[in-house]
């Protein structure tokens, strides 16, 4: 049976109430300020009170698995940044990693180093804008939003100098990334994440005991472990329900083996612990980026890779932990240079499912913070 | 919680800290009034593809070979290219039509990647709306080429690479050449005269000597 059935709608059942009122259906979107994109929330309300929630999405559509499976394999790679357009690096290093895994492709040591920052650092930013958008959704209008923002700027401007581009950074590369950092980004680097734990120490006082973010978010949207297990849950969403599950600690992709971090872990699963356990991996992320900033090798940053990319008929499936949670590429190739199915296993997508669940008995105004602290990006959620 | 409102304080407090500061501090206000004024776009940015020339004239000088690479490696297909033809139908080494539409391009730089005639570059010009949406982004030959010292200008660093890549390349064909030209002259000079053409068939004695052993 379905966790989703085993818990009855904690006792709100649909029809009238006992004053005769009408269950009201509202459809809270696609165009609404608290739903991050185009996305709708088909709610049934008693009152202030949410008995029922449909998530309706889709309307941000592009076809891209389809568009990958009639392309080459390195022609998806740009595509790939447009997924959670948030966290372009970490997007491309999980369809490399897969990619790598159909033709093993050995990276270089120093490519290997160059991603995980690259990776953190998009943490960072991902984190930043999740924060900064959740109090946005509990009425901190702007201020606190446009703190994180300008924090976020500097490591885009990192990204632009590396990468070229802002977002859509298309930079790693099948056996390695594109180019070598250039002079002085590695300095640049250290003195931005030196500069931030002092950041994250003023965003604390500023939110961290806020009474009213306390009174908003705790105990609002509880997930406990057995249920975030059901949901497939990951991320920051099932670490904050307890559970000791992060893929960089399981895996060990990459190079993840030789740094030295913690994964912050929430007793509740509410709101308030994924907003808190955000904010200590942003401390860990600081931690693995001044390791790897310390310990980066010189050498090459391209692997062998084969001019044109034809894998022997298999299948791969590589994954990571992205800021949101997992993120999987699955490829099946036939041989040929085209794969045969490209299929992305989004961490948004599944982690909404459990919003319903969350947002049952508690009022309108809640589950606008429930989504928010779920962290989804349209673009990952409708592909 | 001793003092309701005191988490609310505090924070009112970073703000407070953070509103004076923007007045004399830089990191505490990034931002610049566009259009006013304009943030320096660093030279690694990219944007949208263009087309180098060599020398004065665009056509003459473009380095284009009309390959198609380019064309073909285009994840959202958006390069158009024909080859130009002689008087006789003969193909060139250059192409008639070369347009891009910006609106379908992704700038993701991977025509620039596997052009082997550095032919092909990222712009970094970003005011580029346009009245007419259909023509107005469909960049055409003449439009999308662009001098070299443009791209010195653009992305000084690597258009110094590119020129050191190029002359590198330059160089190692003219030695090629040089090579060939020196085999095919001492070829000439240690030709036999007509009569003894017989000397190829003894240098192919040995085996036979092998085999006769
Ligand atoms: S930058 Fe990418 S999308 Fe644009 S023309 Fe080049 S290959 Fe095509
Ligand atoms: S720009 Fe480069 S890759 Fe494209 S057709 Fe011209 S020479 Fe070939």
């Amino acid at each position: 049976m379905s966790p989703v059935q085993t818990m009855p709608p904690r006792s709100y059942h649909i029809g009238k109430d006992d004053l005769g009122a009408d269950i009201l259906e509202v459809a809270m979107g696609p165009h609404h300020p608290s739903t991050h994109g185009v996305f709708r929330m088909d709610l049934k309300l008693d009152g202030e009170t949410v008995v029922d929630l449909k998530p309706v999405f889709g309307y941000l559509h592009r076809n891209h698995e389809k568009i990958a499976e009639d392309i080459t394999y390195p022609m998806s790679m740009p595509f790939t940044d447009r997924l959670d357009y948030l966290c372009g690096m970490t997007n491309n290093w999980a369809y490399a990693l897969s990619a790598e895994k159909l033709i093993e492709i050995k990276v270089p040591e120093r490519a290997e180093y160059i991603r995980v920052i690259v990776a953190e650092l998009t943490r960072l930013v991902n984190h930043c804008l999740l924060i900064g958008f959740f109090v946005n959704d509990l009425g901190a209008l702007g201020t606190p939003l446009l703190y994180a923002l300008r924090e976020r700027e500097k490591i885009l401007d990192l990204f632009e100098v590396l990468s070229g581009a802002r977002m859509m950074v298309n930079y790693i590369r099948f056996g390695g990334v594109r180019c070598d950092p250039p002079d002085g980004w590695l300095k640049e680097c250290q003195r931005i994440v030196d500069a931030f734990p002092a950041f994250l120490d003023e965003y604390e006082t500023l939110l961290t005991e806020n009474e009213i973010i306390i009174a908003r978010a705790q105990n609002v949207g509880v997930v406990t472990r057995e249920e975030a297990i059901n949901f497939s849950l990951t991320g920051p969403m099932l670490r904050a329900s307890g559970v000791n599950y992060d893929i960089r600690k399981v895996d060990r992709y990459g190079i993840y083996d030789r740094f030295d971090f913690k994964v912050p872990i929430g007793g509740h699963g509410d709101c308030y612990d994924r907003f808190m356990v955000r904010m200590l991996e942003m401390r860990q992320s600081v931690k693995i980026l001044k390791q790897a900033i310390r310990d980066l090798p010189e050498g090459e940053i391209m692997g062998k890779a084969p001019k044109i990319f034809r894998p022997a008929p298999g299948e791969a499936y590589g994954r990571i932990e992205a800021p949101k949670g997992e993120l999987g590429f699955y490829l099946i190739s036939d041989g040929t240079p085209i794969p045969y199915r490209f299929k992305v296993r989004p961490p948004s997508f599944v982690n909404l499912t459990a919003l319903r669940h969350m947002c049952l008995g508690h009022k309108v105004a809640d589950a606008v913070i429930i989504l928010g602290s779920i962290d989804i990006v349209l673009g990952e959620v409708d592909r | 919680m001793s003092l309701i409102g005191k988490g609310i304080l505090k924070g009112m407090g970073v703000t407070a800290k953070n509103f004076f500061q923007s007045y004399y501090r830089k990191e505490r206000l990034p931002t610049v009034e566009y259009p006013e004024e304009k943030a320096t776009i660093n030279q690694f940015s990219r944007n949208f593809p263009f087309l180098l020339y060599d020398g004065d004239d665009p056509v003459d000088g473009m380095r284009c070979t009309a390959c198609t690479l380019c064309e073909r490696a285009c994840p959202p297909q958006c390069i158009y290219i024909i080859k130009d033809k002689d008087e006789n139908g003969k193909a060139i080494l250059s192409p008639r039509i070369f347009d891009i539409d910006t609106s379908v391009c992704m700038s993701c730089q991977l025509c620039v990647e596997v052009c082997p005639y550095e032919a092909i570059r990222m712009d970094s010009a970003f005011e580029l709306s346009n009245e007419n949406r259909f023509e107005g982004l469909l960049l055409n030959r003449e439009e999308l080429l662009k001098p070299n010292a443009y791209y010195h200008e653009i992305h000084p660093l690597e258009a110094r690479e590119t020129d050191d890549r190029m002359a590198a390349k330059a160089a190692l064909a003219e030695a090629k050449k040089k090579a060939r030209q020196k085999r095919a002259r001492l070829a000439a000079k240690n030709k036999p005269p007509p009569g003894l053409k017989k000397t190829p068939p003894t240098r192919k004695k040995p085996p036979q000597r092998e085999k006769s052993e």
